[in-house]
């Protein structure tokens, strides 16, 4: 799945260049918890969170992970986005649910990791 | 090869920016992904943990032929039961971490879990000492134990 797949499933909007090229999407997660997504080994990640801080940009640089997607339009600040663009991590932000956001993508093909 | 990061008590902002960093050089020295990864999910864990729980400390890094050693120490206030603090749920955790996403009583069982060897030296009101080993190249390190 490409990242303007994603935008159009849950209707979300890009924060950052997408990077489609270099990075794709073949599996999702959903957590607020960081300690929860420290501990996944999956590359080409989907991050779907409700979490909107700087520390989920840092959590998905540690964890290798190319997309976080911010549910119930949480908006990331300023300082999330230049963090994001300089580690090249794609953040978009939706108004769904995180179930709803999750449901739909997995819906479309999105595959969980566990 | 020697790096050395101070880490300051209570800058939650702030907090990655040592594993960040180490991060930058481990990739710079082309480390394999999988260690790189390992070491920056077990340092980030454990500079969260001094950030949220210690009055301040250092996280100290050398990068040997076949491994990396991880130092990261603390001016206190020490774990009162390191056994316990290793059981997977169990946290201490301020409203401040858990804001976070961190505070699940998860660190410490995923820094053993992304390392070869772990030692927690701690006692309360003293110090902790966190040491780490990760192994990057598994043939030469049993060679060299042999």
């Amino acid at each position: 799945m490409e990242v303007k797949d994603v935008c159009k499933i849950v209707d979300a909007q890009l924060h950052t260049p997408s990077r489609e090229k270099e990075c794709k999407i073949e599996k999702a997660f959903s957590s607020d918890l960081m300690s929860d997504v420290l501990t996944l080994l999956t590359d080409n990640l989907l991050l779907i969170t409700g979490l909107n801080n700087i520390q989920t940009v840092r959590t998905a640089e540690m964890g290798d992970i190319c997309h976080i997607l911010f549910v119930r339009g949480k908006q990331p600040s300023e300082k999330m986005i230049e963090l994001a663009k300089e580690q090249q991590i794609v953040l978009m932000s939706t108004s769904y649910s995180m179930f709803k956001a999750s449901g739909l993508l997995w819906a479309a093909g999105l595959s969980p990791v566990y | 090869m020697h790096f050395e990061f101070e880490i300051e008590a209570g800058d939650f902002s702030n907090a990655g920016y040592a594993s960040s960093q180490i991060k930058k050089i481990l990739k710079q020295l082309n480390l394999p992904n999988n260690v790189v990864k390992k070491a920056v999910v077990a340092l980030f864990e454990s500079e969260v943990n001094v950030i949220g729980h210690s009055f301040g400390g250092t996280v100290a890094i050398d990068v040997e032929n076949d491994r990396l050693h991880i130092l990261v120490s603390d001016t206190g206030p020490g774990i009162e039961d390191v056994d316990l603090a290793m059981s997977e749920g169990y946290s201490t955790a301020t409203k401040e971490i858990q804001e976070m996403g961190f505070g699940a009583g998860m660190g410490l069982p995923n820094i053993k879990k992304n390392t070869d060897y772990l030692d927690i030296r701690s006692q309360a009101g003293d110090h902790t000492e966190i040491e780490m080993l990760i192994h990057f190249n598994q043939e030469s390190a049993k060679d060299r134990q042999s």
